[in-house]
């Protein structure tokens, strides 16, 4: 909303808009995300949170206004390059590569990070510094144990761990979380969160989060979205006081604001 | 558990790239025609042709999930590029075949372009109207290619200017195969480096790669331009060793067989295609001896029954029985009387 903080913003929207259709999906969404903040993206379903990340990350293009990461304008640029530069996203349904371990997913994105997955005539065993960086990264998500497991066979939360470590590998600036803890149970999705809040605070994070309560503990600022457009940002504190807020959730989706 | 904890993150990986004893028999088993079945050689250099194509729609079907229904384009523009050179009076063998390649190769990178922007059916669609389009040209350029009639007086020169192509097949067999090892080391290769995981990645989940910072489009070039090489290889080795080239050469039915071929032996698997193309070209012979007219039934219910009882192709079956007897061995107790 304040459009001074640009500077020290480490992602930004000004004036986007995007509608399929008739539908406004996203509407003048300004947004500044200031370096190392753990930031909360709330509001209903269809308020358009997760187009807002597909927008972000190249996904899908806007109809109009820009998305800057520092100071550059990545309106234009495709969603690898976007990655390349820092700017990385998990998904809500896990999208991952069955067939693959966790190891060789993880190594993969490194590899592609550090711009090595083009050399087809060195063996990929030959790469120990990349295989050791993805080890340590699913070490530090407790996936160690399993990492050679393949994917389809891991459990559910360990799968939303490993969308968690793939993002990681891409050495993040910004990392957008699309629901991380979506259909993990509560007791797996605090430790979830535990992992998210102990990340390296040079990573600036955006999570959607429907568990007010996961909200309340993990963010320190909170956005909250209505019908593509951004309805207020505030701390946990004064959204939990913001009459609009309480009404939107109230009229729509009662028992989510009461929980 | 806990020994894959110890041995750390390398080992399985190398464990899973170093040459297998199996590996290791099956290219000695390469070598039994020679010896068992010496009237059959013309065949063996027609299964080991054969099994360079596959391996070359293995690398972008098999590994890579990229579909295609007009692989004998780049078949053919290796074999009508290695004919070409040797009609207009350059017949030695291995430049030849590294002329062919190199043409094929830049029909496939061009191609590429195309390709990679598209999956699935629409990718089918594409693959078969290039392969079509490809062969009609052929057809009308008959001033080049011979049209219907194919391509005359192809002569191959002796091998490194000493060996003769026999009659029997002796150095027809001994050279295609010794190509054959030689790109299946390389293949081989590609499959064991950070590309190789790269295109399993792209196989497995496509539309993930670009938010891991991949770009598939350009990964999806490379390969489909080393695997129209491989491709056009084969084809050269055909016209090279049968001294003849038809339009059959980049049609329509030998983009299906070498589909056929590689699903019945096991795709993604490297050995699936070379095992696929063993099976497929030999029972071919045999039916064929059975019935001319009808052989084709044959191959039908082979393939159905391979499909429907081993999803994952022959190989893909023997894999499966291989890890039940090994269970089946660690389950039972190492008391043998009862």
């Amino acid at each position: 909303m304040s459009a001074t903080a640009t500077s020290a913003a480490a992602l930004s929207t000004r004036g986007v808009n995007k509608r399929f259709g008739s539908l406004v999906v996203a509407a003048d969404v300004e947004i500044d995300l200031p370096a190392g903040v753990r930031y909360a993206l709330i509001g209903p379903n269809g308020a358009g949170k997760t187009t807002l990340i597909n927008l972000m990350t190249g996904m899908l293009r806007p109809d109009a206004g820009r998305i800057l990461l520092g100071d550059d304008d990545i309106t234009a640029l495709p969603p690898q390059a976007r990655v390349r530069r820092g700017l990385v996203r998990t998904y809500q349904i896990n999208s991952l590569f069955p067939h693959l371990s966790a190891l060789e997913s993880v190594t993969l994105a490194v590899c592609e990070r550090r711009g090595v997955a083009r050399t087809w005539w060195r063996p990929l065993t030959a790469y120990r510094d990349e295989v050791d960086e993805a080890y340590g990264i699913l070490g530090t998500l407790n996936l160690a144990a399993v990492c050679h497991r393949p994917t389809r066979e891991l459990a559910y939360g360990q799968q939303r761990l490993l969308e968690i470590a793939l993002a990681l590998a891409a050495r993040p600036k910004v990392l957008l979380l699309d629901e991380p803890a979506a259909g993990v149970p509560r007791d797996e999705s605090n430790d979830l969160f535990a992992a998210i809040a102990g990340l390296s605070r040079d990573i600036t994070v955006l999570f959607i989060e429907h568990d007010m309560e996961l909200v309340f503990r993990f963010a320190s600022r909170v956005i909250v979205m209505v019908g593509g457009g951004v309805l207020t940002e505030g701390t946990p504190a004064e959204i939990a006081a913001d009459e609009r807020v309480r009404a939107v959730y109230l009229g729509e989706r009662p028992r989510e604001a009461l929980r | 558990m806990t020994t894959q904890t110890i041995s750390g993150p390398h080992a399985v990986l190398q464990a899973q790239a170093r040459w297998r004893a199996a590996e290791i028999a099956f290219w000695l088993a390469t070598l039994l025609p020679f010896v068992l079945a010496p009237d059959y050689l013309v065949l063996a250099s027609q299964v080991a042709i054969a099994a360079l194509f596959v391996l070359s729609l293995d690398l972008i079907l098999g590994f890579s999930g990229i579909i295609s229904l007009g692989h004998a384009a780049y078949f053919g523009v290796g074999a009508y590029t290695a004919g070409l050179v040797s009609v207009h009076g350059w017949g030695e063998p291995l430049s030849g075949l590294v002329i062919a390649g190199i043409a094929s190769g830049i029909w496939g990178y061009v191609t590429s372009f195309i390709i990679a922007r598209f999956r699935h059916l629409a990718l089918i669609m594409i693959t078969l109207g290039l392969g079509l389009l490809l062969q009609e040209a052929a057809n009308a350029a008959s001033w080049l290619t011979g049209g219907f009639d194919g391509l005359q007086g192809i002569h191959t020169w002796p091998l490194f200017g000493k060996i003769d192509f026999d009659l029997y097949g002796y150095t027809a067999y001994s050279y295609a195969l010794a190509v054959l090892f030689v790109v299946f080391v390389a293949a081989r290769r590609i499959i064991h480096s950070p590309f190789g995981l790269a295109l399993r990645g792209i196989r497995e989940n496509g539309a993930r790669m670009p938010a891991i910072g991949a770009s598939t489009h350009s990964h999806i070039r490379t390969i489909y331009t080393i695997a129209a090489v491989i491709a056009g290889l084969a084809g050269a080795l055909l016209s090279q060793t049968t001294e003849t080239v038809s339009l059959e050469a980049l049609g329509f039915q030998r983009s299906a067989d070498v589909l056929v071929m590689l699903i019945l032996g096991g795709a993604g698997r490297l050995y699936g295609g070379l095992i696929g193309a063993v099976v497929y070209m030999v029972a071919r012979d045999q039916f064929s001896g059975l019935n001319p007219q009808f052989w084709y039934f044959w191959i039908g219910l082979l393939l159905i029954g391979v499909v429907m009882f081993l999803p994952n192709g022959i190989l893909g079956g023997l894999a499966f029985a291989a890890e039940r007897l090994k269970a089946a061995a660690r389950k039972r107790p190492p008391v043998s009387a009862p």
